[in-house]
């Protein structure tokens, strides 16, 4: 048994519907977690892991 | 020996460090050894932050339970570094908004720099995410010269 927060306060996980997810492309690596209660969205946490740095480039010119 | 037109590594890791002023105009104010502070604002998938964005906005920014506007700040542990001709830092811990509700979708993070005027550093996006009650972490890359957030290459 473990305590999940949801909209509705803190609830058991027992009386929750767990659905996780993943996603892994190019951009990013990113896991889910929702609890689902009767219908109703009360839990979504997101993992997310970027891959894509950004990048400046920096230039020398030259003179001549 | 021979000559090479280059631009210094060096000073590539001297810019993350706000070393040189090159124009008297706009130069900031900083306290010899303390560093700025960083911020972290989330955006959502109607707004458009981008190259041309210049400093932190509320305009377009998630709203939502326990969402502070600004974002969160974000840590800076290591110094610029440099490898090769590359320079880099990212930062070293996970940006983490607590368990927020942001019910919008929002596809977007800009950090930008809460000391100096809120001015922008860099936008990251990514698919789209609502969250509900939870947390929404954003897991740093491996600080080196190919997979570090902010890299002058």
């Amino acid at each position: 048994m473990a305590l999940v927060t949801t909209i509705h306060g803190e609830m058991d996980d027992s009386l929750l519907e767990k659905k996780e997810g993943s996603l892994d492309n190019d951009n990013e690596t990113t896991s889910w977690v929702e609890y689902w209660l009767d219908g109703e969205l009360v839990h979504r946490s997101v993992n997310m892991a970027l891959k894509r740095s950004v990048v400046g480039t920096a230039i020398a010119a030259s003179i001549a | 020996m021979a000559n090479t037109q280059a631009m210094c590594t060096s000073f590539k890791v001297d810019m993350f460090n706000a070393v040189h002023a090159f124009n008297a105009t706009g130069v900031p104010a900083h306290t010899a050894g303390v560093a700025d502070t960083f911020k972290a604002a989330l955006y959502l998938t109607s707004a458009t932050v981008d190259s041309t964005t210049t400093a932190y906005s509320s305009t377009g920014e998630v709203t939502g339970t326990n969402y502070t506007a600004g974002g969160v700040t974000v840590t800076f542990g290591t110094a610029p570094s440099s490898t090769s001709t590359t320079a880099f830092i990212t930062p070293s811990a996970s940006i983490v908004y607590t368990t927020v509700t942001l019910s919008t979708s929002f596809n977007a993070v800009l950090i930008y720099n809460s000391t100096q005027s809120n001015k922008a550093v860099s936008v990251h996006t990514f698919g789209a995410q609502t969250i509900t009650a939870g947390t929404f972490t954003l897991t740093m890359p491996t600080n080196d010269s190919t997979n570090a957030l902010l890299r002058l290459a």
